[in-house]
């Protein structure tokens, strides 16, 4: 999959990124057993997460977010692509389901708090399985039991709560297990999908404060999967914008977000609600935006001598300072209707375009 | 209690509450879900009311519209709509209230759509029952009330499984205008919503409300959009407003813990990326006291060493 010109961004800190995914891509079968449609919910996905590097990645829902966290915790098999930890193709290494080998690598940290404890189950034994399974429990007992107090004191909470159910603990203290509970296993990357979106507002900050400093101390990487750009632009190192299963546009996070180059990127920023700029929607940019989403009639660097660009193949173009890693897909380039229709919920679907329909089944 | 005096629209209040108590009553012990809360929306006027789960915000909701159920219970305190006592209210008093005097977008709002009928059925059910048109004047006007929230007329014939999330939740926001109510009350009406759909829902219903009038309150955890659609608001912790003002001015200066927390929660999306705290986890404020004045119309429980009390993490203070 080489539909880029510019190789997807160059990590500044030496070595083998912690991981890698290439031009990952994911169908659906849609319809009965005979039938031949399919729905594309990601295509080309390209992503280098460096070691101790936090990438969020921001889209609204039905762009594809969680499809490509499901596929690289292996809960859900990806059609084309390579997944690479550490260098090693983990699709190939293990051909048919996760290993145990990839789960201590890779850890996952999910949305409800509430439904991802065993409500039957103390703290501790959450702690212990995970440690038991991957076989990091320590020679005694008492190893493992300060092992455990160490946990408990990394992710912020009292040693004494191992002893108490889920049901005693508040969302936020709930989340900090799930977290201890990732954290158990020694991964190098962990794989976070909404972390604090079911949480108190009051405690999200802390939750977030807790995974910076998770990176800071211990080196993890993180994929932070978010909707809410204010948090991505707060926590993550880079940002990729996702829109129709395609990354459009990615780079360093405070870059991205003050110079947002594609426009379903200038759509989602401006769409965040923030009493400094109150009163600041315009219908009538809006509706500009969105028609710009959908069909694009202007490429920004058209032009641009430095700039290869074509209509036909999406080209990535670098935006700015080499320095930021900031690059846009070309806006001219959109993904087929029915996709982008789904993500742009509340606007009537735009007219199919057969021939794309076409050579989607065909690609299928 | 002086803040009732203090209200952007005009003097007349909409809603007047007055230390409204409501407990959920247990067998062996009961709860005290709101309490001794007043305040008062005058007409034309947006107010929120902010905090997180478990304040009790979305009791103050239904006490307004008498939808609690067993084991709720008001126990003290009074609410007055235009003058009239809500809690003193008889059934059929209470039916035609609902809906013609008040309405109610709920959270999930999107969801409470009939799948069986269509959207025109549904909105055609609201002005055969409440306004006694005729259906072909219900369907007329149906029509007319789907293009006020910018959906097109020939929507009526779809089923609500047609429409996208943010479509059906203007649909369910036009319901709610059908009867022209002077109260409208937004118990989160965005949270299911993407971002984008978002601001065009809370842009579309500050269009309705300028061009309808009526009052709203509006009930949220958002704060930016809390105060960017508001005139005054109220922050609320466990049962009690710990600070009321204009919006703008909590927003300025937010002068309790409780409110400093919340507002810090929001990571801005400008200027240089600076540490945030939150409320740490566990904190708990405890016996909060009656508001009192901290700059003109800006009210606030006093807090402090002795007057509540802020306690570290600890099992019990965190099991909220």
């Amino acid at each position: 999959m080489s539909h880029s010109l510019i190789t997807p961004s160059v990590v500044s800190n030496t070595g083998t990124p912690a991981l890698e995914i290439r031009g990952l891509g994911k169908t659906f079968p849609l319809g009965g057993l005979f039938s031949r449609d399919s729905v594309r919910a990601l295509h080309g996905i390209d992503l280098t997460i460096g070691k101790g590097e936090i990438v969020a990645l921001v889209g609204e829902s039905g762009s594809g977010k969680s499809t490509l966290a499901r596929c690289v915790a292996r809960l859900e098999k990806p059609s084309s692509g390579e997944i690479l930890i550490d260098g090693v193709d983990v699709l190939k290494r293990d051909r048919f389901q996760a290993s145990r080998a990839f789960r201590s690598q890779l850890q996952m940290v999910f949305q409800d708090p509430f439904g991802s404890l065993n409500p039957a189950h103390r703290m501790d034994h959450f702690l212990r399985r995970s440690l038991a399974i991957h076989g990091k429990s320590g020679r005694s007992e008492r190893e493992t039991q300060s092992r455990l107090e160490e946990l408990m004191t990394t992710v912020g909470l009292q040693a004494d709560m191992l002893n108490s159910y889920p049901h005693e603990l508040s969302g936020g203290q709930r989340q900090r297990v799930a977290i201890a509970r990732a954290l158990a296993v020694e991964p190098q990357v962990i794989l976070a999908d909404e972390p604090t979106s079911m949480l108190d507002v009051s405690v999200r900050i802390g939750v977030l404060n807790l995974m910076r400093k998770l990176r800071d101390e211990q080196g993890i990487s993180m994929l932070y999967i978010t909707h809410d750009l204010a948090s991505a632009r707060y926590l993550a190192d880079r940002t990729a914008v996702m829109f129709a299963g395609e990354f459009v546009e990615e780079g360093e996070s405070l870059d991205l977000l003050a110079n947002p180059a594609h426009p379903y990127t200038q759509l989602l920023v401006s769409a965040v609600p923030d009493p400094a700029r109150a009163g600041s929607y315009d219908p009538v940019r809006r509706a500009e935006l969105r028609k710009a989403v959908m069909a694009s009639q202007h490429c920004a660097f058209h032009g641009d001598p430095n700039q290869a660009c074509s209509s036909e193949e999406p080209v990535r173009h670098q935006v700015g300072d080499p320095e930021n890693r900031h690059w846009v897909r070309c806006h001219l380039y959109r993904p087929w209707a029915a996709a982008s229709g789904h993500a742009l919920a509340s606007e009537p679907l735009p007219p199919s375009h057969p021939a794309s329909n076409a050579q989607e089944k065909a690609s299928a | 209690m002086t803040i009732s005096q203090v209200s952007f629209g005009s003097h007349e209040p909409v809603l007047d509450i007055k230390n409204l108590t409501v407990k959920y009553i247990g067998d062996t012990r009961s709860t005290t879900a709101v309490d001794r809360v007043s305040f008062s929306i005058g007409t034309g006027e947006v107010f929120g009311l902010a905090g997180e789960s478990g304040c009790g915000k979305s009791t103050i909701a239904n006490s307004i519209m008498r939808l609690l159920k067993d084991p709720a219970k008001i126990a003290a305190g009074s609410i007055s709509f235009g003058g009239k006592d809500v809690l003193a209210m008889s059934p059929e008093e209470l039916r035609r209230f609902r809906w013609q005097d008040v309405a109610m977008v709920f959270q999930s709002a999107m969801n409470s759509l009939n799948p069986v009928l269509t959207i025109g059925e549904q909105i055609v059910d609201i002005f055969t029952t409440h306004a006694g048109y005729s259906r072909k004047e219900s369907m007329r006007r149906a029509g007319e009330l789907l293009e006020l929230v910018r959906i097109d007329a020939a929507r009526l014939k779809s089923y609500p499984h047609q429409l996208s999330g943010g479509m059906r939740q203007r649909a369910v926001i036009a319901m709610a205008v059908a009867l022209k109510p002077s109260l409208l009350i937004l118990d989160e009406p965005t949270t299911a919503l993407d971002v984008v759909v978002q601001q065009e829902i809370m842009a579309q219903i500050k269009e309705l409300q300028r061009e309808l009038g009526f009052s709203v309150l509006f009930i949220t955890h958002d704060m930016s959009l809390m105060v960017e659609l508001s005139h005054r608001m109220a922050v609320m912790y466990g049962g009690r407003i710990v600070e009321t003002a204009k919006a703008q001015d909590v927003y300025a200066t937010p002068r309790h813990p409780y409110t400093q927390a919340l507002m810090g929660a929001f990571p801005p999306l400008s200027g240089p990326r600076l540490p945030l705290t939150g409320l740490p986890d566990g904190v708990k404020f405890r016996n909060i006291p009656d508001l009192s004045e901290a700059a003109p119309g800006h009210f606030v429980a006093p807090f402090g060493a002795d007057a509540s009390v802020a306690e570290s993490a600890n099992l019990e203070g965190a099991a909220r």
